[in-house]
């Protein structure tokens, strides 16, 4: 099972992101941003970090990349994505899923061990989870809350399509709590918390993040 | 690219025939007899530029002039035993330790102490950026940061300008370069209130054989300058401010301030290692403070022939920059490499790849002389040595200070201490101190997780991270010094530093195995502050010799005081430690219940400069703790043998606030309480209860230990002769000390959280550093 992770100028968490695949039991693939296509893999990783330093809004110039250009009507497609942090704003900004992500409330960049609930479970990247699994997953970001229309969020809620939701005080400002959102079909996923660092005993918060990357192992077999 | 036509330059031929020209040394910061030598050096006077390059190589901040003829002990003290896992030591841009198994280590600690103080946040940044350069430049790869950070007094309102501005910098920077941060530390102090001190420190590893120098060699190299483009910041910034103090009345010096750009960092991170893997990088250097002149004057200098550098093929923000201003220009983000020409289109393709500009400059000669042409003119031709490192010495005066007798003999043996019941008040009163409290509001605004091999962060004793994937072998690093002792005898205080970073990287289960020194002193100018400094260098390299670890680099900051005021000396020291499997390092706060808690090492009555002095009286006074650095070789050699066999839960290392807040932390760790007695510790070390809990003398750890290990773990102390006493067990979710007072996680938690908010919270308005008349009012009530 072969999962591409694309490296953007300015990626900081590829490596973990390529790490956490290996662990789950898939190949780990580098895919580079001025690829054109994507090597034909079952899945992607869009990893954490600062594509193009986010000296505009974050995820604004990733967007345009070459290998989007053949990435979004594969996600389209219905390829698993998966989009971490910069990853989530890079899916948002190619209006894969809806919404934004915006500077956290409180003006700062927090990195803390972060509780949430998943909430949708029969998407590629979380079927191993159980309904409502309490997980603890990191959470690091300047610029982590999500915003959209009240419309929106009402049919992100009314679809099913909350993946995953802060539990306890809200830690940016995100609206109704939302940590992650899917597309209807459920193939592409946005989290703002970090599975990549929960894979490894000793190295992060615990394993609670290993779930999303063995879920697409098995999706990609099942599909 | 054309040269350039308008612009006259001064070059050389025009030096030769104007010997009677004068000159602006005095601005540019050089003496006359400095002056004096340039042109002895030369036989003429020397062109602008020349001049531009040896007034800032020759600037303390570069030239180390009042510092060397102390320094040199660390060479002189280190023994060829200490020499054993050195590969590269002292002079290179950072040391380089091996730590087996093919592995290299390079680690150093540097200060931005002043440009923080001007423009906190870029000041902090740039601080990170330049140090990250510095490990890169070494071949390694960096792997993680760490930052010490002193400020003034908390509840000052100017601390709310710096504190968050360095705070944003040190996390704006270094989360968007993609590197944990691990630790550090964070005090307050009065001493610091027109002064604070940013120092950072990067670790970084490679594989042995890829270790690359900074050296120009081979005639018909190219030189390759390539990063971000130059502009005018920081032109100057190294020698203006890192050599003179704080006027509010004098002009901003903001400009000065270098600008960071972390995303160039980090691209030129990556080219950088993708350059080193392809075997295309003969030589290599960063460019930091002194930028271009420093760089080409160092490279040839260590090279075995001349350098040509033709100064308008830079690529400029700014065309506007004289030649002048581009040799002294601080812009971040840019390296120079030594190329084989037969290697060149590989390197550029590299560079494209990551879409780093590179340009050709110039190219390593046969000669002996540093030639820089600006269009056709030769602009500097100098023996690059001359500029790089036969810069003036200076044998400053120095002298121990009028007030030192009177500060020693004002003890704290006259200061009221609480009764038994007064203990748990005490004891809530230090954990809400600035100096004790959670510093989570700043270490929370760091990524501490990015590339996924950090074992520990902050809150832990040590950061620790793996070096190898496959194995977990990694390392530990921690950082200490406390100012408060080295004000008292700076000579006990530079090694109380050295054996708590010592003891922290060992408590973590990690064989402390090299040093790195961040040396911060107010004027040498004063004898006074040049005394303080002899006596903590002594202090140190005393100190390594009897630990048996090398000081491998470091840096000296100066001028650190506001008016007359100095800073208390402030020698922060960095230790290195290894590990072979890092999966075993103890974290500083116990999981389970159940276990034993031990307390290795014994406790005297040494409150002087202790953490309850300065909370309950306000008080600095009396000599330090005792140092006892056979007692700390022990303990260590106890705790690495002990983590190697499995047989600690948890380990805290014992300093501010001693087994009072060693026990306090430990609980709010995991909020798994502890109730242990102090009667064994009273009657073994004839103290009281207030000495046993409070007392901060060295060499002694908390640790706790699974009951079925607690025999072996007491059989590996008494083989090394380690004091070891059962103190108690942990359970419950309280601080119970039995017969003195229970306090739950939670009042504890009340009081050791959220103190640096609310101050903060006090006043957020940003004020600018010039309307900080304040800031010398905070000093003059300091006193001392």
């Amino acid at each position: 099972m072969r999962v591409g992770v694309v490296t953007f100028p300015g990626s900081l968490d590829d490596h973990d992101a390529q790490r956490a695949v290996e662990l789950a039991g898939g190949e780990a693939v580098p895919l580079w941003h001025g690829d054109t296509d994507l090597g034909g893999v079952d899945a992607v990783v869009l990893p954490g970090g600062f594509s193009y330093g986010d000296y505009l809004r974050c995820g604004a110039i990733a967007r345009f990349a070459p290998v989007m250009d053949v990435l979004v009507p594969a996600a389209r497609g219905g390829l698993p994505v998966l989009g971490i942090c910069n990853g989530f704003q890079v899916l948002c900004e190619s209006h894969l899923l809806p919404g934004a992500l915006v500077r956290n409330d409180h003006q700062q960049f927090a990195c803390v061990d972060q509780r949430l609930r998943i909430e949708r479970v029969d998407t590629a990247w979380t079927g191993d989870f159980a309904q409502d699994e309490e997980v603890t997953i990191v959470l690091k970001n300047g610029e982590g809350a999500f915003m959209a229309d009240e419309h929106t969020l009402d049919a992100l809620e009314g679809e099913g399509r909350v993946v995953a939701r802060y539990l306890g005080p809200n830690p940016n400002g995100s609206r109704r709590a939302i940590a992650g959102i899917s597309n209807e079909r459920g193939n592409i996923v946005g989290l703002m918390p970090h599975p990549e660092h929960c894979v490894e005993e000793g190295y992060g918060p615990g394993l609670d993040g290993l779930p999303f990357f063995t879920s697409v192992l098995r999706a990609v077999v099942d599909a | 690219m054309s040269g350039p036509t308008a612009y006259q330059v001064d070059h050389v031929e025009r030096a030769a025939q104007t010997p009677d020209t004068t000159q602006p040394w005095a601005e540019l910061g050089l003496k006359e007899d400095e002056y004096a030598r340039i042109r002895e050096i030369l036989g003429r006077r020397p062109t602008s530029a020349e001049l531009a390059m040896y007034s800032v190589m020759w600037s303390e901040h570069c030239s180390y002039k009042s510092s060397k003829v102390h320094l040199r002990q660390f060479g002189e003290k280190t023994t060829a035993a200490m020499r054993e896992h050195l590969l590269v030591g002292i002079g290179e841009n950072a040391g380089v330790v091996d730590i087996g198994h093919g592995w290299a280590v390079t680690f150093k600690i540097e200060s931005h102490n002043h440009p923080s103080y001007i423009e906190p946040y870029q000041g902090a940044a740039t601080g990170v950026g330049g140090i990250v350069r510095d490990i890169m430049s070494m071949g390694a790869r960096p792997l993680a940061v760490m930052d010490p950070l002193r400020f003034g007094a908390l509840d000052h309102p100017d601390t709310a300008r710096v504190l968050p501005g360095v705070v944003a910098g040190v996390g704006g920077y270094g989360n968007c370069l993609g590197l944990p941060n691990i630790g550090g530390e964070i005090a307050f102090d009065p001493c610091y209130q027109g002064n604070p001190l940013v120092n950072a420190l990067c670790v970084g590893a490679m594989r042995v054989e890829d270790i690359h120098l900074a050296s120009a060699s081979g005639t018909g190299n190219l030189v390759v300058l390539f990063g971000a483009k130059t502009g005018g910041d920081g032109i100057g910034g190294v020698s203006v401010l890192a050599s003179e103090t704080f006027d509010s009345t004098g002009p901003t010096k903001r400009p000065a301030v270098q600008v960071g750009d972390p995303f160039a960092e980090k691209v030129l991170i990556e080219c950088c290692l993708d350059l080193y893997a392809a075997g295309v990088v003969a030589g290599i250097q960063d460019l930091g403070g002194a930028g271009l002149s420093c760089a080409t004057s160092e490279l040839a200098s260590n090279g075995d022939g001349g350098m040509r550098v033709h100064l308008d093929r830079v690529p400029l923000r700014d065309s506007s920059l004289s030649p002048e201003e581009i040799l002294m220009s601080e812009s971040q983000e840019r390296m120079m490499a030594i190329v084989e020409p037969a290697r060149l289109e590989e390197f550029m393709a590299v560079a494209r790849r990551w879409d780093v500009e590179a340009t050709v400059l110039g190219e390593v000669t046969d000669g002996s002389h540093l030639e820089i042409f600006w269009g056709e003119e030769l602009i500097v031709d100098v023996p690059p040595r001359s500029v790089a490192h036969d810069g003036p010495v200076y044998h400053r005066p120095l002298g121990r200070p009028a007030y030192l007798d009177a500060l020693q003999a004002d003890t704290t043996a006259g200061l009221p201490r609480p009764a038994t019941e007064g203990l748990g008040r005490t004891l809530l009163d230090v954990l809400a101190s600035p100096n004790v409290c959670d510093p989570a509001w700043v270490t929370r605004q760091y990524d501490r997780y990015v590339r996924g091999n950090t074992a520990q962060a902050m809150p832990d004793d040590a950061g620790v991270v793996r070096v190898d994937e496959e194995t977990g072998q990694g390392v530990a690093v921690a950082t200490d010094c406390n100012g408060r002792f080295a004000q008292l005898d700076p000579y006990a205080g530079a090694q109380l530093a050295l054996a708590e970073a010592y003891r922290n990287v060992a408590v973590s289960g990690a064989r402390p195995l090299a040093v790195s020194d961040c040396l911060n002193f107010g004027s040498p100018e004063d004898p006074g502050v040049m005394w303080q400094f002899a006596e903590a260098v002594t202090g140190l390299a005393d100190g390594c010799a009897q630990l048996g670890v090398p000081v491998t680099g470091g840096n000296v900051s100066f001028y650190n005081q506001t008016g007359d005021t100095p800073i208390h000396p402030t020698p922060v020291v960095a230790v290195l430690g290894a590990m072979d499997d890092v999966s075993r390092r103890n974290r500083s706060g116990w999981q389970d219940e159940g276990l034993t808690l031990l307390l290795l090492g014994t406790t005297a009555d040494e409150l002087d400069g202790s953490v309850w002095a300065q909370v309950a009286h306000g008080h600095l006074g009396g000599r330090p703790p005792r140092v006892d650095l056979a007692a700390e070789q022990r303990l260590a050699t106890v705790m690495v043998e002990a983590t190697a066999r499995g047989l600690v839960a948890a380990a805290h290392d014992l300093s501010e606030g001693g087994l009072a807040v060693a026990l306090a932390e430990g609980v709010l760790r995991h909020d798994v309480g502890a109730t242990v007695s102090l009667a064994g510790l009273r009657s073994r070390d004839g103290v009281d209860s207030f000495t046993a809990l409070f007392s901060e003398s060295g060499a002694r750890a908390l640790v706790a230990v699974p009951d079925p290990d607690v025999a072996a773990f007491e059989a590996l102390c008494e083989e090394h002769s380690q004091p070891v006493l059962r103190l108690g067990t942990t359970d419950g979710t309280s601080m119970h000390v039995e017969d003195t007072f229970e306090l739950g996680a939670s009042t504890l938690r009340e009081a050791h959280t959220g103190v640096i908010e609310a101050a903060l919270a006090r006043d957020v308005t940003p004020r600018h550093a010039a309307t900080g008349r304040a800031t010398g009012e905070g000093r003059r009530a300091s006193g001392s």
